[in-house]
């Protein structure tokens, strides 16, 4: 039996166990993605990958790939759906891209410019989220966290120290730091973890780096998300 | 008397007390947090650190799971925590008059905690007591029944800091109300009978599946047993009664097949988390037949091969623990749980109650399961199934209270017998939990095929405009579909059955519906997350007069939205609600539509409310005139 599936048309080669979208990034075909990254346990909570296998649709990144299957992904259908999703993320935080330092080099900014989203759409939350700036090193900033929980992940399976999580249900999940306190500051976090150098948006800023590649020069400003994707993010 | 004030050291005494008894395991966090807090009136920071350290689990987890619980408080809330329950039914029987009469005789805020500490007063979802509302929880033990008098009392009651085991005992009566008993509901069942039956019964001829997993389990002093009650089951054509009716001999069949790797055990789990608005047949089960329901999952242990098994029973009804623990420690000591049950060497299942605290999304099975394992509950990535992959990775069933009681009369009495109750694709009877517009509202257990109009003639329910079965994730029925009956081949039910008179605008019974979800909403995933917050805001948009069809077409895109792109069944169906009743009862909704074009969302005058507040000026000087007239 051929190890293959379509995705769009075209013939995807996979090996088992593989995910679609492991499968579908080998074979350079990006799928818009924010909580998934090639280096930790799929999460499935963004949604954003969400493609039609044999026209129901499912999350590319838990779903295994197996032969035979047809995958719709870059679809007008598809894409209106995920650019809903995306402006739900943008609407549930408080997103202001001129003014973030991560302007340019985040996920979520990146994805709706390749969604081509060009307004909200939806009426804003504005979420009251207060600022963690009692790290030396990192400040975190709240009201651009999209839940993704890689940070999540990093702590808890790489760096082995679970300093973030998620606490709080519904649209009040919130993420949350490993101290009594509540306070960055109070764990034993630092810029060397692999925590903080995941989060796709601007949630953990490494500080006194503001500016320091000026915006139009960084990572999407050069080419768009879809064309950085061999690079796994 | 609070325990607010404990110091640390005390604090540490009572986690370490309750840790013991959970056996120092970390996967009984949820009903660590819940007994903790049973004891201090919250889960002080205090309690979170001893738990830390004894647990050797970090914070952040212990945390995100008290986070996720809407019954474990992480601040103090009082020492009686007053919930209102919430149901549009309860809505109907002037709930909200009652909570506002509680708050002003305790002078406290809905939702905040008096200044003294001692309560708080807010509201909650559906707490299973529909048929006697409206009904409240303190400090979770269910009050059902109110009225003004006894509101008046239980301020009383709480100003004069009575503790809640000396409140007169018959606020705490809570009635069966079955208004129609079939074969589960007047069963003549002795303990024990059903498992003789199953050890009795040898493998039919005839019948292939009997999957006997080795020659051993095949021999001798009948162990077929187990392979001949599957084989009952497959012919009673069981299905469960949780609402998806999945075929119950088949998901237990694949659970005895799989693979079991060494040290584990296979899981049999009652979904005893009935959470559906409106539905309360498991709560009436659980206090009537429990031995029935114990002896079904015995049954199914058997039948599988499991020897672990698990009650989940909502928070709301903590106030059942004491009878149920009395009725497994009563069935331990006749032999009908432990070792070698019935005398049947290798016949080893023992059962252990788990209590949620209340979060709706944890009757998903697979959320059911991260919960038992003490965790945020979360429905998982699937697959795997938890056939094979539940309960802390072993093979898991898990069926509804319903389910098991049925599968133990059908080892007792047979396949056969079973099969011929009902329709062709429904075999067997099913409960419903009949509220809203009638004479006699409770239980009615009918065979399935039962028309919606005779339920409505049976329960009293006159001038009746709609009848929302199975909850809000249910469909709305109108009175030109009364005819259609409870079946899988028709509609299908967990077994709520809510009616609704022509005098109720069914646009704030799907507010309602709406508001429910949006709470429950677990937040995993973000097409349910903010597509039911987003949902909310619509409707209650539509409620405060800015609604125009522009906001109809938004819902339709929501809805279009949550149903494929969410994680689980609770985003899929959280429309349901809304589609219905605007397809059924246009009417209600084109009275909220004061606009043809766009209105925003936003009305100044609203936002003015607090500053309205906060002057104590509520004169027509402190209103803005807007267009609409959308002062609320």
């Amino acid at each position: 039996m051929s190890h293959t599936f379509t995705l769009d048309g075209k013939t995807i080669p996979f090996t088992e166990g593989q995910t679609i979208i492991q499968a579908a990034s080998a074979a350079g075909v990006f799928i818009p993605h924010l909580c998934y990254h090639p280096e930790f346990k799929a999460h499935g909570s963004c949604k954003l990958c969400t493609v039609k296998v044999n026209g129901r649709q499912t999350a590319s990144c838990t779903m295994r790939a197996a032969a035979g299957m047809v995958v719709e992904s870059e679809t007008e259908e598809i894409n209106a759906e995920r650019r809903a999703l995306t402006q739900m993320l943008f609407v549930e935080g408080n997103h202001f891209c001129p003014s973030c330092e991560k302007s340019g080099n985040c996920q979520l900014q990146a994805t709706a410019y390749h969604l081509g989203m060009m307004s909200p759409h939806y009426d804003h939350f504005f979420p009251n989220r207060a600022v963690d700036a009692s790290h030396p090193e990192v400040l975190l900033d709240f009201n651009r966290c999209i839940l993704c929980s890689l940070c999540v992940r990093a702590s808890r399976d790489v760096d082995g120290k679970n300093v973030f999580g998620l606490s709080g249900r519904g649209i009040k999940t919130h993420l949350i730091v490993n101290a009594k306190s509540g306070q960055l500051a109070d764990t034993d976090f630092t810029l060397a973890d692999k925590a903080a150098q995941v989060c796709p948006v601007g949630v953990i800023l490494q500080k006194r780096q503001g500016f320091a590649v000026p915006i139009g020069a960084r990572k999407y400003d050069k080419a768009p998300i879809s064309e950085t994707a061999e690079e796994g993010r | 008397m609070g325990f607010n004030e404990l110091h640390a050291e005390a604090i540490a005494g009572v986690v370490d007390r309750v840790i013991n008894r959970y056996r120092r395991d970390p996967t009984c966090m949820l009903q660590i947090l819940r007994e903790v807090q049973e004891a201090c009136d919250w889960v002080p920071p205090e309690a979170i650190d001893r738990m830390q350290a004894v647990l050797g689990v970090p914070r952040t987890k212990i945390e995100g799971v008290a986070g996720f619980y809407s019954f474990i408080y992480t601040e103090p809330r009082g020492q009686y925590r007053v919930l209102f329950s919430d149901n549009i039914t309860d809505r109907m029987q002037g709930n909200r008059a009652m909570m506002e009469r509680l708050c002003n005789n305790l002078w406290v805020e809905r939702g905040k905690v008096s200044e003294d500490g001692l309560v708080s007063v807010g509201k909650t979802a559906c707490t299973g007591m529909s048929d006697q509302g409206p009904g409240m929880l303190v400090n979770n033990y269910a009050i059902a029944g109110l009225n003004e008098g006894r509101i008046d009392e239980i301020a009383e009651l709480i100003r004069n800091k009575v503790p809640l085991g000396e409140w007169p005992p018959a606020y705490f009566k809570i009635e069966d109300n079955i208004r129609r008993a079939d074969i589960l509901l007047q069963a003549d069942f002795k303990p024990g009978e059903a498992l003789l039956a199953a050890r009795a019964r040898t493998p039919s001829d005839g019948l292939n599946a009997s999957n006997m997993r080795s020659w051993r389990e095949g021999l001798p002093s009948g162990i077929g047993g187990p392979a001949a009650t599957l084989d009952e089951l497959k012919r009673a054509n069981l299905r469960g009664r949780g609402g998806a009716g999945f075929t119950t001999a088949m998901k237990w069949e694949a659970c005895r097949n799989a693979p079991l790797k060494a040290g584990l055990q296979r899981i049999v789990v009652c979904n005893a988390d009935e959470g559906e608005p409106g539905t309360f047949k498991d709560r009436v089960l659980l206090a009537k037949c429990p031995d029935l329901v114990f002896e079904g999952m015995t049954v199914a242990a058997y039948a599988v091969g499991a020897t672990r098994g698990f009650v989940y029973l909502r928070g709301e009804y903590r106030y059942l623990l004491d009878h149920l623990n009395a009725v497994l420690a009563h069935r331990r000591r006749e032999n009908l749980l432990g070792k070698d049950i019935c005398g049947l060497p290798g016949a080893d299942f023992d059962i252990e109650i788990h209590v949620g605290a209340g979060a709706y999304v944890c009757g998903e099975e697979s959320a059911l399961i991260e919960s038992l394992e003490g965790k945020r509950g979360t429905p998982r990535n699937r697959p795997p199934f938890p056939v094979t992959n539940g309960y802390l990775d072993q093979p898991t069933i898990v069926n509804n209270v319903e389910t098991f009681a049925a599968a133990a009369l059908i080892a007792l009495n047979g396949g056969d017998w079973y099969a011929a109750i009902g329709t062709k694709h429904s075999a067997g009877t099913k409960l419903l939990s009949v509220s809203g517009d009638c004479v006699r509202p409770g239980i009615y257990e009918y065979p399935f095929g039962v028309s919606i109009r005779q339920v409505l003639e049976d329960c009293g329910a006159t001038d009746t405009q709609a009848v929302q079965v199975s909850g809000p994730s249910g469909i709305c029925v109108a009175e030109n579909e009364f005819d259609r009956i409870i079946g899988f081949e028709d509609i299908p039910t967990a077994g709520a059955f809510t009616i609704f008179n022509k005098s109720r605008d069914m646009f704030e019974v799907a507010r309602n519906y709406v508001h429910f979800f949006q709470h429950e909403s677990c937040g995993f995933c973000t097409p349910c997350r903010v597509g039911t917050s987003l949902l909310k805001n619509l409707m209650d948009k539509l409620h405060y007069g800015s609604g125009s069809p522009y906001d109809f077409a938004e819902i339709e895109k929501l809805n279009q939205l949550l149903q494929s792109m969410s994680h689980c069944g609770l985003g899929h169906t959280a429309c349901n609600p809304v589609l219905d009743t605007i397809a059924k009862f246009r009417p209600a909704y084109e009275k909220r539509m004061m606009q043809q074009d766009f209105t925003p969302a936003f009305d100044l005058d609203r936002e003015l409310s607090s500053a309205r507040q906060m002057t104590g000026r509520d004169d027509a000087g402190a209103h803005l005139e807007t267009e609409h007239g959308g002062a609320a």
